[in-house]
């Protein structure tokens, strides 16, 4: 006949393995996904970092002035001005199919670059310029490594050339300003985040304008003035719902109303604007809402007391000490905005633009579009340029919720 | 040239005059600064109750004329257009009329197009300036009525303060309805283009038709492509990869939960919670790339490895991904809905001789139960939802099929795919797209409706 001290202490040894299996589970769940999200970074910023240097040459130009006759300076053959320096520095090369294998070892763009020096100064026609134009972005890869160089993408010839140029210090890996300064172009070795930045830019504005105020403004009726009653109920409902549903949805609004029934542009930061409003709106509200929530009854209480009215209340006393609430619940809606791209598709955000948008109306895209759109491309080239934008669009993340947690340390209160 | 902004800024500064003057009519019916006390309200009150009733009607005005003019000006350049273009159908109707936009707008010279679209652009043009400029005059002259209307009416006695705070108000209440104008805005703009889809394709084909390919003949000769429409191949694909993802989520999710508020120490908790909430913050479009770039072609080797054939967008990759962004709305939801339980349950558990993790295993987590469920819902629905990672990691093409490594294809990968690119607005092709979304927002609504009822409810029991 055994205690029951005896049973408990039995199983004891088997409860206690039983007890730190499940917190050890517990732990490892944590670090599963922690793992998960270094990994995700590691990824990006592995694939990432070679896109901030690009491969550059060092051609001996001739700005010959027969070439460039006078008369018409935008249409010269600037890529003959480029073809002619680089036969000039390999003058064994002969043949066409040589040839042409030689002048694809630079990038297209380099024409545009000469073209671009030649019209802001007239006086270097006729000179000799020593300039580092863009490789191609073959020869960039193979450069700096991340392609090998038996890959097939060079031919024989070609590597010959690069190796030629390597040990003459003639092509160097240079910190690619383009890829900071342009807008999209089918050339990866060209092709920028400029543009897609300006139209996160404006597209951000048009959501901050919009859903800003509206959101604070229902927050303030809903929690302040409006009557507890069937209509009020409704509006909750409708913003809880709106809060969950699928972004996409968001995009097809706008797609059935924005830009059919209205027959506002497509591809417009203003569209995109009024849709990301839409989508951050119950974001808002709800932050909104609870910012409000905690601003405690005495400071209304005394307002009231000294005989302001409601409105004087709220737009004198409330409002300003929710206000912190307010922005950080904004800025989260912001960052949330910034990222979302499925709602973009629906309105023709995914167009290819090279230009860089001035304007609400300009053709444009956005960040996390450009991410899309370039991880769909399937040079090589591309995929260190999507890695690179991603890391860009994640710092901007990262600083719009630093600024939140910021902002809300610095104004939380305790009453 | 008269364009609507410089209306707009016109306005503006009209109100801008409006609140001086008001202050200034305020001040000299007092009879001067000193003698404000005779006024009901301070005199800034008056300022803004005349830069109110300025601006509002004015602005409300405009707004419609803007709505409006558009579609009148086209109607009567459609009635002045020669016949044999007012009788084109609708679609090339408003190419023709795009055509007088661009011309208009400056986009292609006038010598492109015919000489009949170019008088009809003109035409369009010469009744564009007239309706700026009536809209001008309409709109201004009911920002000064309205500016002189209030400033006649101003005495001492005038509440300008309550109207003022009654008109602001309104203003509050107008702007929350914007909320249910949104969801009513979805609700038809989807339906609508759905029931012209169901006119073409029956509901109940749509709903449990077993073939989805929506490529339609152009030409009657074609082979092959004759388009179906059954959803059930896109929602099994939906339902594989969601179930993936929840799979991945939930398990990891609520242990991470359970170990944050029930194991973790303080300084453990202050590092581990905002990092997993980084999890939450980052773009589905970057969860995208990383499943296509990293996960997909890991498993493929891993499959290969195994010699297993695994698809390049298998369903897992996906799926997997999916669950990782899943993961840290799983925990906070169930976080919350651990610490809601009463510490009394705990105390009580534990008193009685029980582990931690008992307690957890058998108190804390069943009395969470509901709540935790709820939570998974709302996590489901999210999935379901899910866009950017599967347009980039998952298939197009419909299969029906349970094997996680073959690839399928979800609601919003075909959403995506029927509207990116060229439109018709026409073919059940692009409409099949609205039709999804229904669907999509249907059964989101539903679940989160659910889930939220259960919540609610599991929350109110222990308040």
């Amino acid at each position: 006949m055994s205690r029951s001290i005896d049973i408990v202490q039995r199983g004891l040894k088997r409860r206690y393995r039983a007890e730190r299996r499940f917190q050890r589970l517990g732990l490892a769940a944590i670090v599963v996904s922690l793992i998960f999200l270094a990994l995700l970074f590691a990824s990006i910023v592995h694939r990432g970092h070679g896109a901030l240097f690009q491969t550059h040459i060092q051609l001996n130009v001739f700005f010959d002035p027969q070439i460039l006759t006078e008369t018409d300076l935008n249409a010269a053959d600037y890529s003959r001005l480029v073809k002619e320096a680089l036969y000039a520095m390999f003058p064994a090369v002969s043949g066409r199919n040589e040839k042409r294998n030689l002048s694809g070892l630079v990038s297209s763009g380099a024409a545009y670059q000469l073209r671009d020096m030649v019209l802001g100064n007239r006086a270097i026609i006729g000179t000799h310029q020593e300039i580092w134009v863009p490789a191609d972005d073959d020869v960039d890869m193979i450069y700096k490594g991340a392609l090998a160089r038996d890959s097939g993408r060079l031919s024989k010839d070609q590597l010959a050339w690069v190796d030629q140029l390597h040990s003459q210090k003639k092509i160097e890996k240079q910190f690619n300003t383009a890829f900071f300064r342009s807008g999209d172009s089918r050339e990866p070795e060209l092709a920028g985040i400029w543009g897609a930045a300006c139209g996160s830019f404006f597209t951000l504005l048009v959501t901050l304008a919009l859903a800003f105020p509206l959101g604070v403004a229902t927050a303030v009726y809903l929690e302040e003035f409006a009557p507890k009653n069937s209509w009020t109920d409704l509006i909750e409902v409708n913003i809880n719902n709106l809060a969950a549903v699928p972004s996409i949805v968001f995009g097809l609004l706008g797609l059935a109303v924005f830009l059919n029934a209205f027959g506002l542009p497509r591809s417009a930061p203003l569209v995109g604007g009024l849709v990301l409003a839409l989508m951050t709106l119950p974001t808002i509200i709800i932050a909104s809402r609870a910012a409000l929530q905690s601003v405690p009854p005495s400071i209304r209480d005394a307002a009231l007391g000294v005989g302001a009215s409601r409105m004087q209340m709220i737009l004198h006393h409330v409002l300003p000490l929710a206000l912190p609430g307010m922005l950080t619940g904004t800025i989260i809606g912001m960052a949330r905005a910034l990222g979302e791209t499925a709602p973009l598709l629906m309105i023709g955000m995914v167009a290819f633009i090279v230009d860089i948008p001035h304007g609400f109306t300009d053709p444009a895209a956005v960040l996390p579009v450009q991410i899309y759109l370039w991880a769909d491309s399937p040079e090589r080239a591309f995929v260190e340029r999507t890695a690179a934008a991603t890391l860009v669009l994640l710092l901007f993340l990262i600083a719009m919720n630093g600024a939140a947690v910021v902002l809300r340390k610095k104004f939380e209160r305790r009453w | 040239m008269l364009t609507p902004a410089t209306i707009v800024i016109a306005i503006l500064l009209l109100t801008a005059a409006a609140y001086r003057i008001g202050v200034r009519r305020s001040l000299s019916v007092a009879g001067g600064a000193q003698a404000i006390r005779v006024l009901h309200s301070r005199p800034p009150y008056y300022g803004v109750l005349t830069a109110l009733w300025c601006a509002l009607p004015a602005l409300l005005v405009l707004a419609l004329w803007q709505a409006l003019a558009g579609g009148v000006i086209t109607h009567l350049v459609k009635a002045d257009l020669p016949p044999e273009m007012r009788a084109l159908s609708p679609a090339q109707f408003s190419l023709v009329i795009n055509d007088i936009k661009n011309i208009i707008n400056g986009d292609v010279p006038p010598d492109r197009v015919s000489p009949a679209i170019q008088t009809a652009a003109e035409h369009y043009r010469r009744l564009q300036q007239i309706s700026h400029l009536a809209a001008a005059a309409v709109v201004l002259s009911l920002a000064i009525l309205g500016l002189a209307l209030v400033r006649g009416r101003i005495h001492t006695g005038l509440r300008a303060r309550n109207h003022v705070e009654q008109l602001v108000r309104w203003l509050l209440a107008a702007c929350s309805t914007v909320a249910i104008f949104t969801t009513i805005g979805i609700v038809l703009s989807v339906l609508y283009e759905a029931l012209r889809f169901f006119k073409a394709v029956p509901v109940l084909d749509f709903l449990f038709g077993l073939e989805w390919s929506p490529q339609m003949a152009i030409r009657a000769d074609q082979v092959g492509s004759s388009g179906a429409f059954g959803a059930v191949p896109v929602l099994a694909g939906t339902v594989l990869i969601s179930a993936i993802a929840m799979a991945v989520a939930v398990p990891i999710g609520l242990m991470a939960a359970i170990y944050m508020s029930e194991y973790a120490g303080k300084k453990f908790r202050a590092v581990a919670k905002p990092l997993m909430e980084i999890l939450a913050g980052i773009p589905t479009v970057v969860y995208g790339f990383f499943a296509a770039l990293v996960v997909a072609p890991f498993i493929r080797g891993i499959g290969q490895a195994l010699g297993l054939d695994v698809s390049s967008e298998s369903a897992l990759a996906a799926g997997l991904v999916m669950g990782i962004m899943i993961i840290p709305f799983v925990s906070s939801l169930s976080d919350d809905m651990i610490n809601a339980v009463p510490q009394s349950l705990r105390d009580g558990a534990l008193g009685l001789g029980a582990t931690r993790s008992e307690t957890i295993k058998q108190v804390v987590l069943p009395a969470a139960l509901p709540g935790i469920v709820g939570g998974v819902l709302l996590a489901v629905s999210r999935a379901i939802g899910e866009t950017m990672i599967v347009v980039m990691a998952a298939g197009l093409t419909a299969n029906m099929t349970l094997n996680p490594f073959k690839a399928v294809t979800t609601v919003t990968v075909q959403i995506v795919t029927l509207l990116v690119g060229d439109q018709e607005f026409d073919s059940p092709k692009t409409l099949a797209a609205f039709a999804l979304g229904l669907l999509l927002f249907a059964i989101t609504l539903g679940l989160n409706i659910i889930a939220l009822k259960v919540v609610r409810k599991y929350k109110e029991q222990y308040e």
